[in-house]
């Protein structure tokens, strides 16, 4: 799963990313890289990676975040650290872009550093979010995403959920959408997520790599 | 119920909207309530609709005016400055009595302030805001399930009293996900506008809709009327949760999203012996008092929790009428109360 020195994380907004972003820094990290995260988004003013620097930087795990992510303005400026990410090599470094075509629009300044590198352009899927519940509304976004970045998607991901009312269904009736876009547009499916239930069943079940989620980006009143 | 989907709090208040019969929408962008001028622009031409980014939210909310007066069911949204700037507009259309329906997603002041969230337009929702004697409807869900609900509510309400309903979350619901269940149908309850100024086809009199009342008289006739409707919704449309008051050793009140971070320290207190009951004010205007006059004498004392420097407070003081202590406790600025902090304080009350 973490073959790639950059992993992009792209998709609808609300579809996850970020989740999943984190989630997989902590085990790409866990699998003995040396791991860096960038914030990418410059669309969300919540919610963000910038929510668990913490956690990430506990495990030494390098954050860059937007200088002014988490602070009471809306200033969509990315850090110049980012430069310094494309010449140390010896990272293994993910990508949390912002939702939509518009978010995908920060790694566009980008593209030429990224297409010279060993790089995965993830688009993450909940097939639970209104605007992409259908084949042809998944088709649609990755296409606007795809000419807004200015690269191509080049795995898929299937994060499927409803928070803490997910059943396994959900998941699956995710996978077949997902899959059958796949298929059309001969993107190959990269992982499926999975959080509060049986993980290995799952797995068994879709088929392909399933990278287990921790809730790391919390609601005020899930904090102590 | 239908399907269950992930949605963020903004796009519910548009989806219920549209659901609700809202064909018109004009707003101005601001964090962190934007994501409904996105999904209405979208869908807006799907359902031959009209979306207007108007050039400012004077301009918005003077569209709304027009709208309301030619009958349509009209949304606009924004957050505490843009409110802010929309007040003149408020009074207009509560002078003359047209239905509508204002989001205010509210961040941190004042002036400018911050996109952090906040509840600290309380005040100014229910006190006025704008100039003159009227009030709006003011509702305050705390999940993503009830801004659907009340907002499709909004709607009904706003038509059948022709008032201004306010729906009034802070930051955090604008910008959550959580997981929300639609109806099939929406109950659109159908509301005379024999008023409404669509042109008189030369089978009846002029429509007037107007707030200017040259003769003195009229004006405070016109003022009675509105006192008069103001009690009525009053006496029907007081919306409140009561959560685990029977013998409480203090009841707690907060509204929107605070309250979910009290429910959690509820539990939390449990556990360690001291019962906390909720009342949570879901119309803001009009205030639940008759539910603070029922409690008043049960717990040892009140604390208000708001993300505010005590707004909501003044009005449970009103209502509790001196039986009880009313303690308050806030944050502001963008910052939360964490549940630790509101039991502290729980505890150093009782103490």
């Amino acid at each position: 799963m973490f073959e790639k020195r950059l992993s992009i994380f792209t998709g609808h907004f609300g579809s996850g990313k970020t989740e999943v972003a984190v989630n997989y820094a902590l085990k790409m990290s866990a699998a003995g890289n040396k791991t860096a995260i960038v914030d990418f988004d410059i669309v969300n003013p919540y919610f963000r990676t910038a929510d668990a620097k913490e956690t990430l930087e506990k495990q030494g795990i390098w954050v860059i975040t937007p200088m002014y992510a988490n602070t009471n303005v809306d200033v969509p400026a990315l850090p110049p650290e980012i430069y310094s990410l494309f010449q140390k090599k010896e990272y293994k470094a993910v990508l949390d872009v912002g939702g939509d075509d518009l978010g995908a629009r920060a790694v566009a300044r980008f593209r030429e550093e990224i297409q010279q590198d060993d790089y995965e352009m993830f688009f993450v899927v909940n097939v639970k979010r209104p605007m992409t519940d259908t084949l042809e509304k998944i088709e649609e976004m990755i296409y606007s995403i795809e000419s807004s970045a200015g690269m191509k998607v080049t795995k898929l991901v299937n994060n499927t959920n409803l928070l803490q009312y997910t059943s396994f269904e959900d998941i699956v009736e995710g996978q077949e959408k997902i899959f059958e876009i796949s298929n059309k547009l001969g993107v190959p499916m990269g992982f499926t997520t999975c959080m509060g239930i049986d993980c290995h069943t799952l797995k068994e079940k879709v088929g392909n790599e399933v990278l287990t989620l921790d809730k790391l980006i919390k609601l005020p009143w899930d904090r102590e | 119920m239908g399907e269950k989907l992930l949605m963020k709090g903004n796009e519910v208040i548009a989806e219920a909207a549209l659901r609700a019969g809202c064909k018109h929408y004009f707003g101005y962008p601001i964090t962190p309530q934007t994501e409904i001028a996105h999904y209405m622009a979208k869908k807006m031409p799907e359902v031959d609709g009209v979306f207007v980014q108007a050039e400012s939210e004077v301009a918005a909310i003077n569209m709304v005016y027009g709208a309301a007066a030619a009958g349509a069911r009209v949304l606009t949204s924004s957050s505490s400055p843009g409110i802010s700037l929309k007040q003149e507009g408020i009074s207009y259309i509560a002078g003359a009595e047209l239905p509508c329906v204002i989001v205010n997603i509210v961040r941190c002041g004042p002036g400018l302030g911050g996109i952090l969230p906040a509840q600290c337009d309380y005040f100014q929702a229910v006190k006025g805001g704008g100039h003159g004697d009227y009030k709006m409807v003011v509702l305050a869900p705390s999940s993503v399930q009830e801004l659907y609900e009340l907002t499709v509510d909004a709607f009904n309400i706003a038509d059948k009293y022709r008032i201004v309903t306010m729906i009034m979350g802070d930051g955090i619901l604008g910008q959550m996900m959580e997981a929300v269940e639609f109806r099939n149908q929406e109950e659109i309850i159908p509301a005379d506008k024999s008023w409404a100024t669509t042109g008189t086809e030369m089978k009846r009199d002029n429509n007037m809709v107007t707030s200017i009342y040259i003769n003195p008289e009229m004006l405070e006739k016109h003022n009675q009327k509105l006192q008069a409707k103001y009690k009525q919704i009053e006496e029907n449309e007081t919306r409140v949760e009561v959560y685990n008051c029977e013998n409480p050793d203090i009841i707690i009140t907060a509204f929107g999203t605070v309250a979910r971070i009290v429910k959690n320290v509820i539990k939390t207190a449990e556990k360690e012996g001291i019962k906390i009951g909720l009342i949570r004010p879901i119309s803001l205007w009009p205030f639940p008092t008759q539910e603070f006059e029922k409690y008043a004498e049960v717990p040892k004392a009140f604390l208000s929790v708001e993300l505010n420097a005590g707004q909501m407070v003044e009005d449970v003081k009103l209502a509790v009428n001196g039986k009880r202590p009313v303690h308050f406790y806030g944050r502001m600025g963008g910052m939360i109360p964490s549940q630790q902090e509101i039991l502290d304080k729980v505890k150093e009350i009782l103490k």
